[in-house]
């Protein structure tokens, strides 16, 4: 377990660089800088842009810049939004919680759901029941995520105004509610996007769930268990189930930058404060320490990410503890 | 006399080896599989109509007959999806887009396949410390979330022609395919066949090329068909952030982000090229499936 720990965190420092390095890299090959249209304030003096350049170090050579960038993201200092006139730190800190918070949900709530409709699946192979939720699992695997999200709000939200349109809190209301108040305030406003990705995910794990389930059904050591007279309640939970999971959690693990994509998008439809939104408004006004910043952290999360999902596997699974 | 009857004889072995043959075994598994079959004509309906869109099209895409009267027109018999805020009419902007959208994640998927068998069979083949070198940069980009490269390039490049989002569509989604490949090939190189090819001189290039290749391609298939679906929700997701396919191109995507701020209102704009986008991805996702099981020379249940 220490080794694998290690060699996971090894990983890690080698993916950030990486990205680090192409963000670093496309930042500064992409035409234009944070000053060339000063958004809000209109047009620069080509002489206050120099000073801003300059200022910022922008009129460095590029090797230069690479490794102060490089000395300064190893520090943990990620620079200043020139965007959101703030520390990048502070508006990480604001908008990664939000983020995991929608994705943290989603994630368990597909995680039950999806094993469960797998097993039921793969327990009544080929019934009815396993064809039209097949039907219903493919339509949902194939949905695009921000169409769901349009979707959903405009089933939800306006044909049945039930939960609110966008945001994550009520402008208004907020301030003058209560601790619970506050709270339910801001689960009415989570199930809309965290149902959209509910779905999605789901589809996904369900459907890898019930194809692991129907190779392990095929193991010898299902026939062994049935051999020794257990149930099929008790091959499939005991046996089937314990040794198919793994594979859902490395699937889970290796989709992890797809979901903080559909996380992304979903943010964005339901103007969501969180890292996606985020990603995209500092890309639409050059904000490059955000987006390096961004970047970096889209990168962690993926890392740490495949990082829990290869401990569970290993806590499921003895034979690979041993290693 | 006996000249006819030794040419039927010689066609009838060839015709009984070629029936057995893999490729030919799975085009017959395929055209079996009702699913598959449906899923395939759907799909050659909408390739049929991006095609031949000027003939099927109701309206031209980009015109704006009455800005004022016909805007956000609600669906009815002369506009069955509706007009758009511009007054444009929805099912021939939805025929339109099927062209851009379909054609960039074809080209797109094309490039990546390619790219993807290309890098696994070098590395495959040749083994050792290339293999593993190739194979870490195989790991390390596959763990940078794509949609991140492209929001940054399509993003920060701002105005995007239609072949550079291609290029960049196609450069970002080959890793899989070549970690994919670069199994088969490592398999398949260790075979007889492949040593007899070695062994009466054929050059390196030559087996790959003649005989690990050709064996190797079905996973390269079944993962192109079951990955073009996804390139085209990704064109289609960056198209509705506003940085994919430009105006005055109509997407899937971009008629989507059109519709998008009037979904409280004029929700055909959105609803209906997502149901085109739903229906060929469905339709490849389930031609995907069945070309897999077809494929699949483990299984046995059809002949």
């Amino acid at each position: 377990m220490r080794r694998l720990l290690a060699a996971r965190a090894a990983q890690a420092v080698v993916v950030v660089a990486i990205v680090a390095t192409i963000v670093f890299a496309l930042t500064h090959l992409a035409p234009g800088d944070p000053f060339a249209t000063a958004i809000g304030t209109g047009e620069l003096h080509p002489a206050q842009r120099e000073a801003l350049r300059a200022r910022y170090g922008f009129d460095r050579p590029i090797a230069e810049q690479y490794v102060m960038y490089l000395r300064n993201v190893a520090r943990g200092d990620l620079g200043w939004s020139f965007s959101r006139s703030r520390p990048v730190a502070e508006a990480l800190a604001t908008a990664v919680p939000n983020t995991l918070l929608l994705m943290g949900t989603a994630l368990l709530l597909s995680l039950a759901l999806g094993v469960a409709a797998g097993l039921v699946q793969a327990a009544r192979r080929d019934s009815a029941i396993d064809r039209g939720s097949s039907a219903i699992l493919l339509v949902f695997y194939s949905m695009p995520d921000f169409w769901l999200a349009l979707m959903m709000m405009l089933a939800f939200a306006y044909a049945l105004p039930i939960f609110p349109v966008s945001g994550m809190i009520d402008p208004v209301m907020h301030e003058y509610l209560g601790t619970w108040g506050r709270i339910a305030d801001r689960a009415r406003h989570l199930v809309l996007p965290a149902t959209t990705l509910t779905l999605l995910i789901t589809a996904a794990i369900a459907r890898h769930q019930r194809a692991a389930l129907l190779d392990a059904a095929r193991a010898d050591y299902t026939r062994t268990a049935k051999a020794k007279g257990l149930t099929g309640r008790a091959v499939l939970l005991r046996h089937t189930l314990r040794n198919s999971i793994g594979t859902t959690i490395t699937l889970v693990g290796l989709m992890f930058p797809a979901l903080l994509g559909g996380a992304v998008l979903v943010e964005t439809v339901f103007a969501w404060p969180g890292m996606g939104q985020l990603a995209t408004s500092a890309i639409t006004t050059r904000d490059y320490s955000l987006v390096t910043a961004a970047a970096i952290i889209g990168a962690v999360m993926t890392v740490v990410g495949s990082a829990i999902a290869d401990i569970l596997t290993a806590v499921a699974d003895p034979r690979l503890r041993e290693r | 006399m006996s000249a006819p009857l030794s040419e039927v004889d010689v066609a009838a072995t060839t015709s009984r080896a070629a029936d057995t043959g893999p490729w030919r075994l799975a085009m017959r598994r395929l055209r079996r599989d009702r699913v598959a079959m449906v899923a395939l004509t759907v799909l050659a309906v909408f390739v049929a109509a991006a095609l031949f869109a000027p003939l099927v099209a109701p309206y031209p895409p980009n015109a704006q007959p009455d800005i004022v009267g016909l805007a956000r027109v609600a669906p009815s018999w002369s506009h069955p999806f509706g007009t758009d805020i511009f007054s444009r009419d929805v099912l021939s902007r939805v025929i339109y887009g099927a062209r851009i959208s379909l054609g960039v994640a074809t080209l797109a998927i094309l490039l990546a396949m390619s790219a993807g068998t290309a890098w696994g069979a070098v590395a495959g083949y040749a083994g050792g410390a290339t293999d593993a070198v190739m194979m870490r940069i195989i790991d390390a980009l596959l763990s940078v979330p794509r949609i991140l490269i492209l929001l940054l390039v399509l993003g920060l490049w701002g105005n995007i022609s239609l072949p550079m989002l291609v290029l960049v569509l196609g450069l970002t989604g080959w890793f899989g395919t070549s970690r994919l490949v670069r199994e088969r090939v490592r398999a398949l190189s260790k075979q007889d066949f492949t040593l007899a090819a070695r062994a009466i001189g054929a050059r390196d290039i030559r087996v790959l090329w003649r005989h690990v290749l050709p064996n190797a391609l079905s996973p390269v298939i079944v993962a192109a068909t079951l990955g073009i679906g996804n390139v085209i929700v990704l064109e289609a997701a960056l198209s509705y952030l506003g940085i994919g396919v430009r105006p005055p191109h109509a997407s899937w995507g971009n008629i989507i982000e059109d519709g998008a701020d009037q979904i409280g209102s004029a929700w055909w704009i959105a609803l209906f090229p997502g149901l085109a986008m739903l229906v060929t991805v469905i339709a490849f996702n389930l031609l995907g499936d069945a070309l897999r099981d077809a494929l699949d020379p483990r299984d046995e249940r059809r002949p």
